[in-house]
């Protein structure tokens, strides 16, 4: 037993160590990989972080990564990608890109308050900002380039009107990031133009099997519930899955897209998906900076790039279904 | 003649040994490890600027880390330490900010509901004999729904923000969570509560009765009974000594960002429990160290934000670290039991 303890010290303590030599020598395919997919296309076009508050795994924030990583790719810059939803944590990593000194930084601001330090700090540094997908509104104030994403409120709206013209007179807003304020704003827009009742339900997108069931629950025991509308596609899955489950008549919508959801239109279980074409919140930014560091130019006005809302309907879904499959959708 | 090199390295190892024995020498072992680990990865990771971005993580999750040993050390869990620390912001920015309170005041009103709810906690346990992982798990879960609800109830959205515009905000913010600029870096103000809580929690467990009644109970509950330790009372006192340490956190935190979310602290629970093991807490009480869930946390805080600053990929983020972690604590198992061994 003593030996075998004292062995694998040694395995342990020579594997640390040995990583800790294997990267001195390999420091400059460390720094390569850092890219990403940038990879040899060095760092030329500049290094970009993009931070989000989406949580690793969100198929949502994963396209917004393909964009960023493929316009890095396009432009021979090195894109960096990282998510956390705690605004604690996303603070801290701008702070890090600072300290890396990124050439640009990418922002999504679920909760601006909190990042307000960090971001403004940043625009001190004179590293660029733009923000994208929530947080438009304080863009502009923490000294930011543009905002690139959509209105929560428009689309919120949009998305209510279309579902009053389906007949939905009572309708489960489904949120699923508590903290989110761009959500409450969604179901705030929809409420506004629905006309009949809005209730709200909390589920945890980490977990979709209880979502499931909590929706479930909720459409069995209100059954004159007739509409769901979810704010993401992993949630609409679910939200689908209770509403087969549970043999309700509920009409389905939902924000944002997903292979599965796209399936989904065409086959008639949801009837449309408020698409923010989120592919351009990671793609346009790594452009504008682009721009910016070699050309100087500001894209925007002071105003904000609005991405959507598109609506996808059985009409054109088979042509997004194409592209959703290879992630750009 | 020949007999007296050899005392020299019977008295040789002895040092050594004294050393060895020590429950905080492996997590020592591990920090190095990793520090050298992502030194060799990144030059940022080891530069001054690098050092505070690090030290940030560590600095809160320190704090809690060494509050949540001292339990650990007296035979029990918090698991609602974490959600806590967004109860107690909750109430100080709801206060300062819808009822008009001073910063200060309502910092202060944030420690009552802290302290209740440490002492229901402590008071279940000893009074149920209930497992404390069950107790707090309770009050886990309840906090959560009642942050959430009560939140929304006063303000009706998910958080409670404005906290900037509150009278006292400034100097509340400088000391809890300013920061201190030093050699052009900015470190922040945490890091010093953190090293100040470590240094206390140190000295009351090595230096006074109040620290070995902790070990005795830890150790063995019955025996510490029978030889007169009040052991209910030092329960409940620690599981007050958590919530205070949660309401420290909570304020640190709300003063930074100026606003709290009603999901705050929610998992982070067990990244203290985590970090405290890291630190040679032994799960099953009675040993452990402060100094050691300090090194715990900052092995956490090194690897949390190393691994950003080698590049790897998002996507793989939670297994290096988890991997990391791992590494580091069989690092410091082996250690002790190594130490162990010599001792024999």
């Amino acid at each position: 037993m003593t030996r075998v303890t004292r062995l694998i010290t040694a395995a342990v303590l020579g594997a640390l160590v040995l990583g800790g030599c294997s990267g001195e020598n390999g420091g400059g395919q460390a720094s390569a990989s850092a890219s990403s997919t940038g990879g040899q296309a060095g760092t030329g076009g500049g290094t970009y972080a993009v931070i989000t508050h989406g949580a690793p795994g969100d198929p949502f924030w994963d396209v917004v990564k393909n964009g960023a990583e493929a316009a890095g790719k396009r432009y021979g810059a090195a894109v960096t990608y990282q998510g956390d939803g705690d605004p604690a944590k996303q603070a801290q990593l701008i702070d890090q890109a600072v300290s890396q000194k990124a050439d640009g930084l990418v922002v999504s601001m679920a909760n601006p308050d909190a990042l307000r330090e960090s971001v403004t700090k940043a625009v001190a540094a004179k590293i660029p900002v733009i923000t994208i997908n929530s947080g438009g509104d304080s863009s502009k104030e923490f000294g930011a380039i543009t905002h690139v994403g959509q209105s929560e409120e428009v689309a919120g709206r949009g998305a209510g009107e279309k579902l009053k013209a389906e007949g939905v007179t009572k309708l489960l807003c489904v949120i699923h990031e508590a903290g989110n304020v761009g959500l409450d704003q969604r179901c705030n827009g929809a409420t506004a133009t629905l006309g009949g009742t809005v209730e709200r339900l909390q589920v945890d997108v980490s977990n979709l099997a209880d979502a499931t069931s909590k929706i479930k629950a909720r459409l069995q025991a209100d059954t004159s519930v007739n509409g769901v509308l979810t704010l993401n596609p992993a949630i609409a899955v679910a939200a689908r899955e209770a509403i087969a489950d549970g043999r309700s008549k509920a009409k389905l919508a939902t924000f944002d897209l997903s292979a599965d959801v796209v399936d989904s239109i065409q086959t008639g279980q949801i009837l449309f998906a408020v698409d923010q074409q989120q592919y351009l919140q990671g793609w346009l930014p790594i452009t504008f900076l682009y721009l910016y560091k070699n050309n100087l130019n500001t894209v925007g006005g002071g105003l904000p790039v609005n991405t959507g809302p598109g609506f996808v309907t059985k009409d054109n879904a088979a042509q997004v279904a194409e592209l959703a499959l290879e992630g750009t959708r | 003649m020949t007999s007296v090199p050899a005392d020299e390295r019977l008295a040789g190892a002895g040092v050594l040994r004294r050393l060895l024995v020590r429950p905080e020498l492996g997590s020592v072992v591990g920090a190095l490890a990793v520090f050298a680990f992502f030194s060799s990865r990144s030059a940022v990771f080891r530069s001054a600027d690098g050092v505070a971005n690090w030290l940030d993580p560590a600095s809160t999750l320190g704090i809690m880390a060494v509050a949540i040993a001292l339990l650990m050390i007296g035979g029990e869990f918090d698991l609602s330490a974490g959600v806590l620390t967004g109860t107690t912001g909750l109430v100080m920015v709801t206060l300062a900010t819808r009822f008009g309170w001073n910063v200060w005041l309502a910092m202060l009103a944030g420690l009552v509901p802290a302290l209740a709810i440490g002492f229901l906690n402590g008071l279940l346990v000893v009074r149920t004999r209930l497992p404390s992982f069950i107790v707090t798990l309770g009050t886990f879960l309840m906090l959560q729904g009642l942050n959430l609800g009560l939140t929304k109830a006063i303000t009706g959205t998910v958080q409670v923000s404005g906290l900037r515009r509150a009278e006292g905000y400034e100097g509340a913010r400088a000391v809890l969570a300013g920061s201190v600029t030093a050699g052009g870096v900015d470190f922040r103000v945490a890091i010093f509560w953190w090293l100040a809580v470590t240094a206390l929690a140190t000295w009351v467990l090595m230096r006074t009765r109040a620290g070995n009644w902790i070990f005795a109970i830890g150790g063995d509950e019955r025996a510490a009974r029978a030889v007169g330790v009040p052991a209910a009372r030092v329960k409940i006192g620690l599981f007050m000594t958590t919530a205070t340490a949660a309401w420290l956190v909570g304020s640190i935190t709300a003063l930074r960002f100026g606003s709290v979310q009603a999901g705050t602290g929610i998992g982070q629970e067990f990244i203290y429990i985590i970090a405290a093991v890291i630190g040679g807490c032994l799960l099953t009480g009675g040993y452990g160290s402060a100094v050691g869930a300090s090194i715990g946390a900052l092995i956490f805080g090194m690897a949390d934000k190393g691994i950003v600053f080698a590049g790897w990929d998002a996507d793989w983020f939670k297994f290096f670290l988890g991997a990391m972690l791992l590494l580091a604590t069989l690092a410091n198992s082996l250690v002790r039991r190594y130490a162990e061994e010599a001792r024999r």
